[in-house]
């Protein structure tokens, strides 16, 4: 489903990724960890298309197709969500409008009508029950004043709104209390298909008590060092990024 | 009054109406040049009593006094005054004789704003023929209104049959030699709107539905003049949200509003002339004088979403002077490319437990300057009065300007709160935007709207979904 190959991008003429192979295949969890500056939201905001960067080598497939000269909501509307680190806010705009919006740029880029607004309506409470959203919490500005798990679930919310091939989480957990955590997790199992595919970023290990992966991948100074499966979380966990500096001999 | 169909529809063609006139004119034009033999024309041409050519003529007579405002916030080449015709006769010929002779550009602008074939027709200037359905409107309206006492006509057709309320108000809000332009105004306006609703009426529709069209070829010195008699209420719509591209540089309007002891008014503009090309050649210069005044309990809004004029030069007031008055001031500004706007409010606080509430949203693009510029003042004999002022400033990219500048002048007793922000559209919530499918020139249409809703959200339901995209189309290509 996505597949990245020897991928290298630099942001003003550093290199950050440095030959990044991956593929990721429909119904499958991969969880990509590594330490501070490793370059994993780099890679998630490349396979977004973030234009601040730029691809040096490699490219980024989804079903096959190279995605390179996709803009950012081209490959939204192809099927790649990315769950935002940092939730902007957008004030005025409710949580609502601003899905109704998406979805229905979506659907013009699919040469299909706008969604009729009862259907939308119905969309939204189903989704919002999944996720044990409050409606009043849909008529808000978007991510303005909202606390951390607010604008994480927000986030899972809008995924599960717009129901992505390839959903790429950010550090979902991170500013999250053990509560919240929890919520957002059970979000994300919900909305998991034989049809589409998560890849978590994380830093830490505890996300993945609750996301189980099938992939654990070690992103180290932009590649990725090491693969294995679930326990490689729980060892790295225990050993710490140094182990795998050792190990690697890095 | 009594008004049929036919007589609608003949108005319409001739745009007689408009005009208030009814001499042959086709053939008349003034020479350039402004002097007192000019302004005597001018009120003999529209067959004005001898008071009326005399209230011109004192007003020429301060102008000749005055000098050119130079403390706002804009900068241009001042317009020589002699160079103007002061009266342009109406032009009866259509522009066009098809719609395809049209600037294609134009018609794309008037599409997208949703505005029906026939009216982009009328506001192109193309030759038409009236469309039965909505002369019928029309004629409902009028019936509608006349039925109520609501008088509702040309400010010539006023002086003509109303007479002694327009003497009795014209210039009681905005004196003769009240500022530079309001002078000129006064000496020379061609034309306008007269309003007057009766004592404890509330006018049923909002006054505009089709004077829309009507609108379209607004005068180069229009005068409204708007009186609500007490416990009465009325909702005004002024402008258009078509792009007007006016072949006249200097506009100076004058609007005064009389709400008398506990009406409402509430006076609603949405204003788009040709603001100048993309390298900032060419524009309307809009200097306007608005003004309301309040006796007790009345109140007076002003709504307004200006997107137009290359440099704008307008601060709607209200004159709380009645005790328990309120004024209200909604703007949205919008400037892109080499646009220039100086606007806002002054509320005047007179009256005892006077409030008011200024809310202005200014957006700037391209190489755009826009300024607020606010004066709230509590007078002595005003007790707790109070005041609430948000300004809020939305800049796209990193060559325009947003300034505020608001004046205060309190007493004691007066209760003043003033909130001001600036944000900027930045890469990031774009980039969100784009993520979630949205393409880049939607998501600022979509922040824009985000920011402006506050006013938005106090234009009537139709207006404002007009405004909407206007604001949308007004800062199209501004980022990116």
């Amino acid at each position: 489903m996505l597949e990245i190959k020897n991928l290298h991008a630099s942001v003003d003429n550093k290199e950050i990724l440095k030959g990044i192979n991956l593929v990721v295949k429909p119904g499958e969890v991969h969880a990509i960890m590594g330490p501070n500056g490793a370059g994993k939201s780099t890679l998630a905001s490349v396979v977004a298309g973030k234009d601040e960067f730029e691809v040096t080598k490699g490219e980024v497939l989804l079903d096959g197709q190279d995605l390179a000269d996709d803009a950012p909501e081209e490959r939204a509307h192809k099927g790649i969500f990315l769950s935002f680190q940092y939730p902007i806010e957008i004030p005025g705009v409710t949580v609502t409008n601003f899905m109704k919006t998406a979805i229905n740029e979506s659907r013009k880029a699919r040469g299909q009508e706008d969604m009729p607004a009862n259907e939308m309506l119905k969309m939204i409470k189903e989704k919002a029950e999944l996720l044990e959203i409050d409606r009043k919490f849909l008529s808000r500005s978007l991510n303005e004043g909202f606390s951390g798990g607010e604008k994480k679930r927000n986030e899972i919310f809008q995924m599960a709104m717009l129901e992505p091939k390839v959903a790429i989480l950010d550090e979902t957990d991170s500013g999250l209390d053990i509560d919240a955590l929890r919520i957002v997790a059970a979000g994300v199992n919900k909305l998991r298909s034989k049809d589409n595919a998560v890849v978590v970023i994380t830093h830490y290990q505890r996300l993945l008590d609750y996301i189980i992966p099938d992939f654990v991948h070690v992103l180290y100074d932009g590649k990725i060092v090491k693969s294995g499966d679930a326990s490689l979380a729980l060892e790295l966990e225990e050993k710490g990024y140094d182990w795998i500096k050792q190990e690697m001999a890095l | 009054m009594a008004y049929t169909e036919e007589e609608l529809k003949k108005e319409l063609e001739t745009k007689e109406y408009e005009y208030g006139f009814y001499t042959d004119i086709e053939s008349d034009t003034f020479p350039i040049g402004l002097s007192e033999e000019i302004v005597v024309a001018i009120s003999k041409k529209k067959e004005e009593p001898e008071w009326m050519t005399q209230w011109r003529l004192d007003a020429y007579r301060s102008w000749l006094e005055m000098e050119e405002p130079e403390w706002a916030n804009v900068h241009y080449t001042k317009p020589d005054f002699q160079a103007i015709s002061y009266y342009s006769a109406p032009n009866k010929k259509p522009k066009y004789d098809s719609i395809d002779e049209v600037d294609p550009e134009l018609l794309d602008t008037f599409k997208r704003l949703g505005i029906s074939l026939d009216e982009q027709k009328m506001l192109a200037g193309v030759a038409v023929d009236i469309v039965m359905d909505s002369v019928s409107v029309a004629t409902t309206f009028k019936k509608t209104l006349g039925e109520k006492g609501i008088i509702f006509c040309s400010i010539s057709e006023a002086i003509r049959e109303h007479p002694e309320l327009v003497k009795k108000y014209i210039g009681s809000v905005v004196p003769q030699k009240d500022n530079y332009y309001a002078a000129l105004n006064s000496a020379v306006f061609s034309d306008g709107s007269f309003c007057y609703i009766p004592k404890g009426v509330r006018c049923p529709m909002e006054l505009s539905t089709y004077f829309r069209i009507n609108q379209a070829g607004t005068g180069q010195f229009e005068r409204t003049l708007v009186i609500a008699d007490e416990g009465s209420y009325v909702s005004y719509l002024e402008g258009c949200t078509a792009p007007s591209r006016d072949e006249n540089q200097l506009h100076a309007a004058v609007v005064e509003l009389v709400a008398l002891d506990r009406a409402e008014i509430k006076y609603s503009t949405v204003q788009n002339w040709f603001p100048g090309d993309k390298q900032g050649k060419g524009g309307v210069y809009n200097f306007v004088t608005k003004r309301g005044i309040c006796e007790n309990h009345a109140k007076i809004s002003w709504t307004q979403v200006e997107t137009g004029s290359a440099v704008t030069w307008k601060y709607p007031s209200c004159v709380l002077k009645g005790d328990h008055s309120i004024g209200e001031f909604y703007s949205i500004a919008v400037t892109n490319n080499f646009q220039q706007a100086d606007t806002g409010t002054k509320m005047i606080h007179l009256g005892k437990n006077t409030r008011s509430t200024i809310i202005s949203k200014g957006i700037s693009a391209g190489k755009s300057q826009n300024s607020y510029r606010g004066l709230v003042q509590v007078g002595p004999r005003a007790e707790n009065a109070r005041n609430f002022s948000q300004c809020d400033s939305l800049l796209m990219g990193d060559q325009c300007g947003a300034h505020t500048f608001p004046y205060i002048e309190v007493n004691k007793t007066a209760q003043i709160e003033h909130e001001a922000t600036t944000s900027k559209i930045g890469e990031d919530q774009i980039f969100y935007c784009n993520q979630r499918g949205i393409p880049t020139e939607k998501a600022i249409a979509l922040i824009v709207n985000g920011f402006s809703k506050e006013v938005l959200n106090k234009l009537p339901m139709e207006f404002a979904v007009e405004a909407q995209k206007l604001l949308e189309i007004s800062l199209e290509g501004s980022v990116g």
